[in-house]
């Protein structure tokens, strides 16, 4: 059975012409629905920029490989088709977004998504009702909702405002990158708790880390280790217990 | 185009526009986009037109004045007025370029031909009502309403949307305005001064240029002595306007400039919201709007003034456009009076614009809400003066800038407090968002203060509409443009929130379509 998220050999830098550095380098990844698999790696690996050439960032370039999710080759479409036909990056920094509240952008968003796809707009009661419902699994204040997106937040609320947004939009393939930095224990365990009521038999998960911390709350199927543009090893869960106590250039050094 | 004084016809080329069935008199609702084939409101119309004979000189204005059969004393003033403006010298302090304007080879006056004067909305030609129908102005309403008994109740059963009264001027000339006559019942005089100047000349003599006075600045001068027509509205004591009212502007003569007049007083305890539209076709000249319009609250009274402009940009390479050099006064002569001017500024090549307000009243307040969108490689010198006369009086200025292309977008402000105006308060905010790398955003407070007593506070920011924030909201399934839009929309939110409800929803839009193409 074909993958959902699969990737093959692929290669991109980033920057213009002569400056232009490669970051990703053969990078081949299955992803099959259902599953999470956890990426971990050295900074400067590729994780975040694997993650944004996945979602059609500009500034980079693919220079080589595919990847298609479903199927279909999402390197060919601009970031809000790869949106509606699933992707969900929740973002390692979040930016504001200064004078547009929080539900115009989430509610503008779900509506873009469902006319994309040809489905009927989200009602106002509709909307207002899952809001609430998500919130409320979230501990987000009502209050928050009604702000800036992101204007004054703290990092953990942003962060949670990210899940807030993905079990909002219900998308198919979820990319979480880094999404326990800035969290304190409770915060992480609500945003595990989101993200875990979000499995399901017919999305995938890519969950980016450092830490193998997270992965206590959501336990990957797969992990890989990312280091040089490309997996360089695939374990089960208990790798990224491996890795936090030999650090990266045990298994390194292994794989090399 | 080669005309001399006299009539002549145009050629036709109106391109395929949506006519609106609901009662909008908003011109926003036609324009498409900045684009030269977009630019929905860029068609002309086939019309004999009444020229008067090219340039300025005396002849003109005497010319004009006969044309509108006025009565001495305003023939007088505007000569008085052209004495003058041969003195003057053109200003050039703003931040703005445009090629030199030759006085001489403008018309200075063209009027639809078959006369100034409609008995009845059936005498107007059947090509100007069709261009207002266009873009959706009800002149078809007025229509019922003339000489229809309760035909105003009757039409205006079962609609959503409040009535709009509407004033229409084509080229120079006031072609028809609705709901006269349920105005009238309400005491309300509503109609193009050229008419005010005959039916009400007391009045008329009593407000014309006791807030922009004949002297005031090189382009209010040339006004007084050309202006062509304009609205006139007086609000009795005590009277809250029963409808919102609406001037629509169209430029279509080529070669011609707008030199409209306007003049609005409520008097004490009087209540009147204005909104005023303006459009005009795309042409390779230049054309030369220079308006004045003067705003007078008596005694507790409140007028509200809000501009919604989208005239003729220029194309892409900044050939062409509207020049827009505007005096625009409110004297809040009464105590506890109210001037509020709100404007969305799209169109144009240069904008050149200062509504102000002369706080002489105790307890007046003064407040300019503003948008000011520049694209492609338009130029806008704009902002306001508010000059603080009378104890605790108030004014608040919230402007955006919005910069796009290769424009360049200033706001220039004055916050003036005399000696006397004790315990007066300003507050200040002038922001500016910049998108793309070639614009530029330019802002210059003056802040004259002469009174200890007074608080004056000022903020502004600049920043970038940036690549981050657009790919959050793409990467969320929101289309580029789209996304753009949504962005400008909350920069701008503070402002849009003070424009008639109606009007606001369209300016969400006109704003969206004059961004179009601005990244990437």
């Amino acid at each position: 059975m074909r993958p959902m998220l699969k990737i093959t050999d692929l290669s991109a830098t980033v920057g213009e012409d002569s400056e232009a550095k490669t970051i990703l380098n053969g990078l081949s990844l299955d992803v099959p629905a259902g599953e999470v698999h956890a990426i971990m790696g050295p900074n400067g690996a590729g994780k975040s920029t694997l993650s944004y050439v996945l979602t059609g960032r500009s500034g980079y370039e693919v220079t080589g490989g595919s990847a298609t999710l479903n199927g279909e080759n999402v390197l060919d479409m601009d970031p809000e088709t790869r949106a509606a036909k699933g992707m969900f990056l929740s973002f390692q920094y979040p930016v504001e977004i200064p004078g547009v509240p929080v539900m115009t952008f989430v509610r503008t968003a779900m509506n873009a998504q469902r006319k994309a796809r040809g489905e009927d707009e989200i009602s106002a009661p509709d909307f207002i009702k899952k809001s609430r419902d998500v919130a409320k699994t979230l501990n987000l204040d009502a209050e928050m909702l009604k702000r800036p997106v992101n204007v004054g937040f703290s990092g953990g609320e942003k962060k949670r405002l990210e899940i807030y947004q993905m079990m909002m939009l219900e998308p198919k393939f979820l990319i979480l990158d880094e999404t326990d930095s800035g969290l304190d224990i409770d915060a992480l365990k609500t945003v595990a708790d989101g993200v875990n009521a979000m499995r399901d038999p017919s999305r995938g998960m890519l969950v980016i880390t450092h830490y193998q911390r997270l992965l206590d709350y959501i336990k990957p199927d797969k992990v890989h280790v990312l280091a040089k543009g490309r997996i360089i090893k695939t374990g089960e869960a208990d790798l990224a217990l491996r890795l936090e106590k030999e650090g990266y250039d045990g298994v390194l050094g292994e794989a090399a | 185009m080669d005309c001399c004084g006299g009539t002549t016809e145009h050629e036709d080329d109106c391109g395929e526009v949506k006519v609106k069935d609901s009662i909008d008199a908003k011109t926003v609702e036609a324009a498409k986009a900045l684009e030269s084939e977009n630019y929905s409101a860029g068609f002309s119309t086939t019309i004999e037109t009444d020229f008067a004979p090219k340039g300025l000189s005396e002849d003109t204005i005497r010319y004009i004045s006969a044309a509108k059969n006025e009565p001495e004393w305003l023939l007088e003033w505007r000569l008085k007025a052209y004495e003058r403006w041969l003195t003057m010298e053109e200003p050039s302090w703003a931040m703005v370029r445009y090629p030199k304007i030759d006085y001489q080879a403008y018309y200075y006056y063209a009027a639809p031909k078959a006369g100034a004067k409609y008995a009845s909305i059936d005498d107007v030609p059947k090509e100007i009502l069709e261009t207002y129908e266009k873009l959706g102005i009800p002149l078809r309403e007025a229509e019922v309403l003339l000489g229809v008994e309760g035909a105003v109740e009757t039409a205006a059963e079962g609609r959503e949307k409040p009535r709009v009264a509407v004033d229409a001027v084509f080229d120079s000339v006031s072609v028809a305005t609705t709901f006269r006559k349920e105005l009238q019942k309400a005491g309300v005089i509503f109609m193009s001064i050229s008419e005010a100047v005959h039916e009400y000349p007391d009045l008329v003599k009593k407000y014309l240029g006791t807030v922009v006075p004949q002297s005031d600045n090189f382009f209010a001068t040339l006004n007084s002595a050309v202006f062509s027509d304009g609205t006139f509205v007086y609000i009795p004591k005590g009277v809250r306007c029963p409808m919102e009212l609406s001037t629509y502007f169209r430029m279509n003569a080529e070669n011609t400039g707008q030199f409209e007049r306007t003049l609005i007083i409520a008097d004490e305890a009087a209540y009147v919201s204005y909104l005023e539209g303006c459009t005009a076709p795309m042409r390779d000249e230049n054309q030369l709007h220079a308006a004045v319009v003067e705003l007078v609250a008596l005694e507790d009274a409140e007028i509200k003034y809000s501009t919604v402009q989208n005239w003729w940009p220029g194309d892409e390479d900044g050939k062409g456009g509207i020049f827009n050099f505007v005096t625009k006064r409110g004297d809040c002569r009464g105590d506890r009076s109210k001037i509020s001017w709100t404007q969305v500024e799209t169109g144009s090549a240069v904008t050149w614009k200062y509504p102000s307000c002369i706080l002489r009243g105790d307890d007046s307040v003064g407040e300019f809400y503003s948008i000011a969108v520049t694209n492609g490689r338009q130029q806008a010198d704009t902002g306001t003066k508010m000059i603080h006369l009378g104890k605790r009086t108030k004014s608040r200025i919230i402007s955006k800038g919005i910069s796009a292309g290769k424009s360049d977008n200033t706001y220039r402000g004055l916050v003036s407090v005399n000696r006397k105006a004790v315990n007066a308060r300003n507050f200040t905010q002038c922001d500016s968002l910049l998108i793309g790398d070639k614009c530029g955003a330019h802002t210059i407070p003056y802040v004259e203060n002469r009174c200890a007593s007074a608080q004056l506070e000022h903020e502004a920011t600049t920043t970038k509409l940036s690549e981050d924030q657009l790919f959050y909201a793409r990467q969320r399934g929101i289309a580029e443009e789209d996304a753009v839009a949504l962005l400008v929309n909350g920069f701008v939110r503070d402002v849009l929130q003070h424009l008639p409800m109606e009007f606001a929803v369209e300016a969400q839009s006109l704003l969206k379509v004059s961004l179009e193409g601005s990244v990437g």
